[in-house]
């Protein structure tokens, strides 16, 4: 059994406390925009925030976390009726192709701007080291500038 | 508020619903109807197999092929609508299953979707199925308002009957036209006068796909829904000789475990961590059979002989090559080789399979939902009429989940076993990297002969290595002939043609099929010719004192329009002016998939160490039908590409992959990632495909971009394992 903060509701999860993060989100609490994708922390599919810093939830048990971090997925990143500025861009420009490493990619976008609300291309090329496939890299470059920007409405 | 979660076989996770979880079972496509009997009325009215217009206006579209992120779902809509002369705002698509393709008599055609044929070989059905759908909306207003249709007009799916001005929308008439008998001709729109087609829209799907609302296969939830985790064995041809399923029966969670076919085994619990965790620790045996030593050096021992093989299949030939090349002033040559390499989805391969005695149903993310339902039969020991397979939004696909549905096979395998149960399978990421289908391994010999002016008298190209039509169906290949490894090098044709005109050519195959499973991957045949290709036009025009674009441009006076794309990317990349300071360029052409494409790639080598700063890609599809999802398939494509020239290689010692995740099977991150600059020219009269031509181009630009910097030759892929430091 866990106790876990998650998008703003503490929750108890029946679980194996050596379950990683991820496999708890996705299977207890039923909550699947977090993918798995390697398992290793390598990918970045599985980012959420916790505490406000993009982690890999795929490498850390849930015996690790307690009531007091906040753990924030893909689906509790936009306020109520209005996408968080990261999404919004990332509409704007039509970032997502098959969209399967998506979600981490806006997670990890979203915790880079919270720390460096302006960042520069050499700190967005160095601090997303997500991986996507299908070749969206540009585009989200694109998109967390244009997120940085401020030039997203964000209705 | 505090809630309590737990993965619950009723698959109703508590407080899930109010921390914003979206995906629940009844919300994918025929969940509800195979799994609670709550069976969904199937969109009305019909108007025909491609559309469907709901009393509120709505327009369906439905989509056989599948979307994986390459557009093609927005695309075929954009064609759709087009001829519907509907509201483009208002358009909605679905996916008709196999199920339904088969029962009606294949009414929406192929549903492959592969070798980038989404839009170019179902273009013209699909814009019949708009026109028609149009031409029948307009006949039931006209018969209601007692008016010839030719008075009427349409737009935004509002008909107007010109001389009255009286009005009626698609989703009044809709289910009168629904009634009517499709017409006999149905012209098409020239496309200069596209509206909706040929226009850079926005993808349909985007917005789902940025905030976890996007299910994809690995996502779904059945009600009473069980996990299973698999292990076949790692060797390729290997078998399995016995498990103990005691050792893990008491581990928490898991529920049995199965063997599969004669190769694998799986645990089969409440979720799929416990599955996985189980599996793990399960004490398996294997029978390791006759490849337990294969090694990567013994398969390149066996493709090295091929090159020098006395025959081959020969897949173009025109004069006397060799003759040619023994009386040319100078001989040139060069042996280039490329390796095993993994499609490495996101989305590892995954299907959930509900199986009892009278009907077996999947849900799987598949590239064919015919061949993902001919699997489903095949393993289920059902006729395909009682069974069916729905299509989930591919987490990746390249080639993986087209022609083989290995994971199908298996996922119905587990659930047979337990009848009444729908079971997710989920391969781990090292499961999908043992047991891919790789990219062919092949290697080049070029033996070229130039005149004393230094023209190219007389090229010899001898690929040796796998087929992977002889891979995946080997019933497709004649004596002994794959026609499709000589892709981008046909003497004509509309898919993939040289494009250079040289007095004595011969290219020829000799077949070499390591025991490795080959896979159709993204740019399949064309990645390695074009390497082989562009990169030896680079060392002839080398070799002949010559600037690589002007030999090339030399040999290209019959092929106008694989050289325009060829032109395109050598004047925007500034080819014959100065680069920036230690910058160098490199130029790659090749037709492919029924595309033209070219590209030139600036690369800086600092310390040995290379840096890509830009690539200039030009593609002429014939018809442009969405510029903007040409663009990111061509930014994409360069993502692939790379990744293949720089980093991607998959070895074998004992019998097995060694790379099994992405700490050693590196992939190309934003770091890595040039700028890409897409010129897209399209000339018109033919519909060429998009999602993969570009790939070729990526890796032969880049390494000849390497030469002019280092003066150093990378004929071995991938190119990381190159010592680029000065001499």
């Amino acid at each position: 059994m866990a106790k876990l903060n998650v998008n703003g509701q503490v929750i108890d999860v029946e679980v194996d406390g050596e379950t990683p993060l991820l496999w708890a989100i996705r299977e207890q609490i039923g909550l699947t925009g977090t993918k798995y994708g390697c398992g290793i922390a390598q990918c970045g599919a599985c980012t959420v925030h916790v505490d406000g810093v993009a982690t890999r939830s795929c490498s850390t048990p849930v015996s690790s976390y307690g009531p007091e971090q906040k753990i924030v997925t893909i689906e509790g990143l936009a306020q109520p009726g209005a996408p968080h500025p990261v999404q919004a861009a990332w509409v704007a420009l039509d970032v997502p192709q098959c969209g399967f490493c998506q979600s981490g990619m806006i997670m990890a976008a979203a915790a880079l701007l919270a720390a460096n609300p302006k960042p520069s291309d050499t700190d967005i090329r160095s601090e997303i080291t997500n991986i996507c496939r299908c070749g969206t890299y540009n585009r989200v470059q694109a998109a967390i500038r244009r997120a940085a920007d401020g030039s997203v409405n964000n209705g | 508020m505090s809630v309590t979660a737990r993965a619950s076989r009723r698959g109703v996770l508590g407080g899930a619903a109010a921390l914003g979880a979206f995906t629940f079972g009844f919300h994918i496509p025929g969940a509800g109807r195979a799994a609670a009997q709550t069976a969904a009325a199937p969109a009305k009215p019909e108007v025909n197999a491609w559309v469907v217009i709901r009393p509120d206006e709505t327009v369906v579209v439905r989509i056989a092929r599948s979307e994986m992120g390459q557009g093609t779902l927005t695309g075929l809509a954009q064609l759709v609508a087009e001829e519907l002369e509907c509201d483009w705002a208002r358009v909605t698509t679905e996916y008709p299953t196999p199920g339904e393709n088969l029962a009606r008599n294949r009414a929406w055609g192929n549903m492959s979707t592969g070798g980038s044929r989404g839009i170019r070989e179902s273009h013209e059905y699909v814009r019949k199925g708009g026109a028609s759908a149009r031409m029948m909306l307009v006949q039931a207003a006209a018969n209601g308002w007692n008016v010839p249709p030719g008075e009427c007009r349409v737009s935004k799916g509002v008909i107007t009957h010109a001389p009255t001005g009286r009005t009626t929308t698609y989703g009044a008439v809709a289910e009168a036209a629904a009634r009517l008998p499709p017409p006999a001709d149905v012209p098409l729109k020239d496309p200069a006068s596209w509206t909706i087609a040929g226009k850079p829209l926005p993808r349909l799907d985007t917005v789902d796909k940025t905030n976890g609302k996007q299910v994809y296969g690995m996502d779904l939830r059945l009600p009473g829904m069980l996990n299973a985790a698999i292990l076949d064995c790692p060797v390729f041809g290997g078998t399995l000789r016995s498990f103990d399923a005691a050792a893990v029966s008491a581990m928490p969670g898991v529920k049995r475990v199965v063997p599969v076919g004669d190769t694998a085994v799986a645990v089969v619990a409440d979720t799929w961590w416990q599955a996985k965790t189980a599996l793990e620790k399960l004490p398996v045996v294997w029978d390791e059979g006759p490849n337990a030593g294969l090694s990567s050096a013994a398969i390149a021992e066996t493709l090295k002989a091929g090159l020098d093989a006395p025959e081959g299949a020969v897949g173009n030939r025109a004069g006397d090559a060799r003759a040619a090349i023994a009386g040319a002033a100078r001989k040139v040559e060069a042996v280039y080789s490329y390796p095993f390499q993994h499609h490495a989805t996101m989305e590892p391969m995954n299907a959930t399979a509900l199986w009892t005695p009278e009907r077996c149903e999947v849900w799987t993310p598949t590239q064919n939902g015919e061949a993902a339902l001919a699997a489903t039969a095949e393993a289920s020991g059902l006729p395909a009429s009682r069974c069916d397979v729905h299509k989930i939004h591919l987490g990746g696909g390249f080639g993986r989940r087209g022609a083989v549905h290995d994971w199908v096979r298996q996922a119905v395998a587990i659930a047979k076993a337990m009848p009444g149960t729908p079971v997710k399978l989920l391969w781990s990421r090292e499961e999908d990297m043992a047991h891919g289908r790789y990219h062919p391994v092949t290697q080049c010999k070029l033996v070229g002969g130039l005149d004393a002016e230094g023209n190219l008298t007389g090229l010899h190209m001898r690929i040796s290595g796998q087929s992977i039509v002889a891979g995946i169906f080997p019933q497709n290949i004649r004596d002994g002939v794959d026609q499709a490894v000589f892709q981008g090098l046909y003497p004509g044709g509309a898919e993939g043609p040289i494009g250079y005109g040289i007095p004595h050519l011969l290219i020829d195959h000799a077949m070499r099929n390591p025991p490795v499973p080959p896979g159709f991957w993204r740019g399949v045949n064309l990645n390695q010719n074009a390497v082989y290709l562009e990169c030896f036009m680079d060392e002839l025009a080398h070799a002949a004192g010559k600037d690589p674009l002007e030999f090339r441009r030399a040999l290209m006076r019959n092929h106008p329009k694989h050289l325009a794309v060829l032109n395109a990317v050598a004047e925007r990349a500034g080819w014959g002016t100065p680069a920036a300071p230690g910058v160098h360029r490199g130029l790659a052409q090749i037709m492919g998939f029924g595309s033209y494409v070219a590209a030139c790639a600036e690369v800086s080598v600092r310390d040995g160490q290379l840096t890509v700063h830009r690539i200039v890609a030009a593609t002429d599809p014939g018809h442009a039908v969405n510029p903007q999802q040409i663009a990111a398939q061509v930014e994409g494509s360069f993502v692939y590409g790379l990744t293949a020239a720089l980093h991607g290689e998959c070895t074998v010692a004992n019998g097995r992959m060694q790379e099994l995740n992405f700490d050693t099977y590196p992939m190309m991150r934003m770091d890595e990632m040039p700028k890409v600059e897409t010129i897209i020219l399209p000339s018109g009269g033919f519909w060429g495909g998009v999602g993969e031509p570009t790939i070729a181009v990526a890796a032969p630009a880049v390494l000849n971009a390497v030469f002019a910097a280092t003066g150093k030759r990378v004929r071995q892929l991938p190119l990381r394992h190159a010592d680029l430091r000065s001499a």
